[in-house]
């Protein structure tokens, strides 16, 4: 019997390539935000189902901190060289600044190396939507988040007075200056984008998977030796099998024990899990609020 | 593994559905913390979220305050308001959920329509210890105008009002008035207690007078799927590709009904005809495509085609018009302006155009229309607008993407107003709660056990019936088993889908005027309240022929019973599998104690006032 009827993977498929096209037909020069984790992973096959037979209509931007682990930079570069048109942008800023987070906090490092290079590098770029992996599932102030996240001309976000989004009538008007987040995933799930990952065979970063690793504990949180900044932290380490349920810049994320070495054994896992995603990076607990604060300002 | 990771794993089969709902009240109603209770009891709260929301908690000096939970905003947390929607996913064994927490202030009405713009349900909530308030009204009324189907009125509270079956009672009754003037097809209630946790998911043992579903188990049963147009083809074009061959595809997503490949579509706006050669997506080809699927389409010729194009069948026309009346929802502290121009938005296409005429205002609080000479934020009504070009164009009620618009300020850039199209009819004739169709017809629904008397009373009824200028379509179990539902067994499913069948069969009926008497035995509540809510509950009638197992037994019409004592026929039900009795049927028939011609009398009385009652709406 034809039951006409889409299952839940599909039915967040299908949404989730209408808002790529309509970011891609509607904006003058959109950007996808490639951030090496998952997410992107999925965004980016998704544009690729999107728009085929064309190429992905828009260019690909990496902001990079300096800090990410040499794993998703070897994954980056790969993709690089297979065609995928990838702009990696540095704030020359960043870079002057020296900035770390042992020496200025996770909050004032977070915000000149993520915040300010990527306002920077949306301006420079003269781009006028960014479309972004984020999740509302996430985090709490994500979970308010429209499809279209619109950002005044300081790139900031005011969420008391967000516009009205009405059935899939995108409203994509934008004042000079003006610009948005997209973010086609909105409505995924950790566990929905490893269900899709194992469904359509997409490729992620090896440090998703569980392998042997030299870390060092602190309180739950496993520290990779990568992300260690001083040397007598380093003496302290011990190998553990562990795997990262979310990337970000090594000396913030911490890995987590875990024997999942594939991605059928990753959302087996995930099944028991009693841990929220992101309970893994030090900079959304800096202090109630910290990830409002920051999207108000102009991250993601 | 345990049972929450049992329950996770079950949900992620491929076969599981998504829900989107709402949920919608009055502020301080407890919305808040009813969806944290439902988070918290399906145990989809993670251990970390729970104990920071332990010490979000202590500062309050409450012991746990499950607000917290989806009040994400630090505005929202530390006025302790929901400002705008925020989304939550949850599951079940059964489906996926994603939860749109609706704000109940006024002033965020706005933030509101928006939640419920995407969702196929609502919660609507109610505080017990209070009056219904203004705010409720409205939610309900705007719920209604956005067309959702499926509302569960959650009477919350009940702890605050000694779980008092009579208050409950009392919030029925006045809801019930309420959303007779509005057109809410799926009205069902519920008392819980989201702060005690009673009848959320876990059944209440405080109110044991209640018996219908608790909150999760309506979600989890609740049937959409028949609330999709597979009817009408839509294919709004949103970009066009062109390959190294130049051979050009069409992207879009099917926003209502069903195409094939070599089906002859025509190109709005214009009347280009062209057939459907391809349909794929990446490197997957189909034979077919329907609603809701993100498809590219190729054709058999280069036509004019570009982003704003619709295709459709060529025998199912949109309205291509260039003025159009609407229900619209206005967003906008700035006040429409009847001299200016805005930009109309579609599922497809943006143009520009004025409001004519503002036709009326719906005063929220008595739901009666008045004249007006503007609108301004949160203002509900109808208008006219005339379009420069020609729109294509549906009534909302037949199609949500196409039926549906909003209106844009050319140049703050701002989305002023929501809009629903209406149907044109003549201003005098045409009410608020759209009464314009074809006065539908209504079910009466026979259950029972095999033997109680079902078909025997229905025979001689409709005969009665047509009598008195009732005609009447009979479905009855045995009729459909050897026709419609000839595929169909005895298991579980099949007895599911054997009733989903029936239902829709009579909802048809319904629609096109038909009265039907259906007669099954429907042994569930589950089973009988999927009917209920195809059909929807103001057509649906529930009628218990009653007569106890032994007398059902000694009669056996069918020598069905003695099979089943044989266990020859499994899960027969009152011998092999249970019967759960209807507690609140609309008629009560014992056939044990009164004979077929006092049964018949009964049963044709009460139709014969029903459908004298609803000549009156």
């Amino acid at each position: 019997m034809q039951d006409y009827q889409l299952s839940y993977l599909q039915e967040l498929e299908a949404e989730s390539l209408f808002i790529l096209r309509e970011v891609a037909s509607t904006f003058k020069n959109p950007v996808l935000l490639y951030s090496v984790g998952k997410d992107s992973s999925v965004l980016l096959h998704l544009c690729k189902k999107a728009f085929y037979p064309d190429p992905i209509p828009f260019p690909l931007l990496h902001v990079d901190t300096g800090y990410k682990f040499q794993e998703m930079y070897e994954f980056r570069d790969r993709l690089q060289r297979e065609g995928f048109n990838i702009q990696v942008f540095h704030s020359p800023s960043a870079l002057n600044s020296k900035a770390s987070p042992d020496q200025l906090g996770t909050e004032k490092c977070c915000g000149i190396l993520k915040t300010q290079a990527l306002l920077a590098a949306l301006k420079s770029g003269e781009y006028d939507a960014a479309i972004g992996g984020a999740r509302r599932d996430e985090e709490k102030s994500r979970a308010k988040e429209r499809v279209y996240s619109f950002r005044d001309v300081y790139g900031q976000w005011d969420p008391k007075n967000q516009k009205p989004e009405l059935w899939q009538h995108y409203n994509g008007h934008l004042l000079k200056g003006e610009s948005i987040r997209a973010f086609p995933l909105s409505n995924w799930t950790e566990l929905d984008v490893w269900t899709y990952i194992e469904q359509e065979g997409i490729p992620v970063v090896p440090l998703y998977f569980a392998q042997k690793r030299k870390v060092l504990r602190k309180g739950s949180l496993l520290i990779p030796e990568e992300g260690l900044l001083q040397e007598e932290q380093k003496a302290q380490t011990e190998e553990v099998l562990c795997r990262y349920r979310t990337l970000g810049c090594s000396p913030c994320t911490g890995a987590i024990a875990s024997n999942a070495q594939t991605v059928k054994e990753i959302i087996d896992e995930l099944f028991l899990e009693q841990k929220s995603e992101r309970s893994t990076r030090v900079i959304d607990h800096d202090r109630q609020g910290s990830m409002e604060i920051k999207k108000r300002e102009g991250y993601f | 593994m345990t049972i929450e990771a049992v329950n996770k794993y079950l949900s992620n089969s491929p076969r599981t559905t998504l829900l989107r709902f709402a949920t919608a009240g009055s502020v301080d109603d407890g919305k808040s913390t009813l969806i944290g209770r439902l988070l918290l009891d399906t145990k989809n709260i993670f251990e970390d979220t729970l104990s920071s929301l332990e010490s979000d908690s202590k500062k309050t000096g409450q012991p746990i305050d499950l607000a917290f939970l989806t009040d994400g905003l630090l505005a929202e947390r530390e006025q302790k308001i929901t400002i705008d929607v925020a989304y939550r996913y949850f599951t079940s064994p059964k489906r996926k959920f994603i939860l749109a927490d609706n704000p109940g202030h006024e002033q965020y009405t706005r933030n509101m329509a928006t939640g419920a713009s995407t969702v196929d349900a609502a919660l609507l909530l109610i505080d017990a210890s209070r009056e219904i308030t203004a705010q409720t009204r409205r939610h309900a009324f705007v719920l209604s105008l956005m067309g959702i189907k499926h509302i569960l009125v959650v009477i919350n509270k009940m702890d605050a009002v000694e779980y008092s079956e009579e208050s409950y009672n009392r919030f029925v009754f006045e809801v019930k008035a309420l959303a007779q003037r509005m057109s809410i097809s799926d009205l069902q209630f519920v008392p819980v207690s989201a702060l005690c946790g009673d009848n959320i998911v876990e059944r209440s043992q405080k109110m044991p007078w209640y018996t219908g579903p608790t909150v999760l188990s309506y979600l989890e049963n609740i049937y959409i799927e028949g609330d999709r147009n597979l009817v009408d083809f839509r294919f709004p074009v949103q970009r066009v590709s062109v390959d190294k061959t130049q051979k050009r595809s069409l992207q879009g997503q099917v926003v209502s009904g069903v195409v094939k490949k070599g089906d002859t579509l025509v190109v709005l706006p214009g009347e280009q005809e062209v057939v459907v050669k391809n349909i794929f997506l990446y490197q997957t080809e189909f034979n077919h495509a329907f609603s809701g699927q993100s498809v590219s389409l190729s054709l058999d010729r280069d036509v004019d085609v570009s982003r704003g194009s619709l295709l459709v069948h060529k025998h199912n026309l949109p309205h291509q018009v260039d003025e159009v009346e609407a229900m619209i929802v206005w967003l906008d502290p700035k006040a429409l302006d009847l001299k200016k121009s805005y930009i109309f938005k579609n599922a497809h296409q943006e143009i520009k155009g004025q409001v004519t005429a503002l036709r009326y205002k719906v005063n929220i609080d008595t739901l009666h229309k008045q004249e007006t000479d503007q609108f301004s934020i949160n203002d509900i009504g109808r208008i006219t607008f005339q379009a420069q070009k020609t729109i294509c164009i549906d009534y909302y009620r037949k199609n949500k993407r196409t039926g549906s618009f909003i209106l844009i300020d050319p140049e703050t850039y701002k989305t002023m107003a929501a809009g629903m199209v209406v149907d044109r009819v003549p201003l005098k004739s045409e009410a608020v709660s759209s009464n314009i169709f074809v006065k539908s017809g209504k079910t009466f629904w026979l259950t029972g056990l095999s033997g109680s008397g079902k078909s025997s009373i229905s025979d001689q009824a409709i005969g009665l019936l047509k009598d008195h200028g009732h005609p009447f379509v009979a479905l009855d179990g045995d009729h459909v088993r050897n026709g419609l539902c000839k595929d169909l067994g005895f298991s579980n499913i099949d007895r599911f889908e054997n009733i989903r069948r029936v239902a829709e069969v009579a909802k048809l009926f319904n629609e096109a005027g038909q009265n039907v008497l259906a007669t099954f035995v429907s042994p569930t509540k589950d089973i009988r309240d999927m009917a209920r809510s195809i059909i929807s509950s103001e057509k649906f009638k529930e009628i218990f022929v009653d007569a106890p197992v032994a007398i059902c037994e000694k009669r056996d019409v069918k020598g069905l019973y003695k099979k089943a004592r044989r266990g020859e026929v499994k899960e027969f039900t009152g011998i092999s599998a249970p019967f759960e009795l209807p507690l609140k049927p609309d008629l009560h028939l014992k056939t044990d104690t009164n004979d077929l011609p006092a049964s018949v009398e009964q049963l044709v009385n009460y139709i014969i006032t029903e459908l004298k009652g609803s000549t009156k709406d």
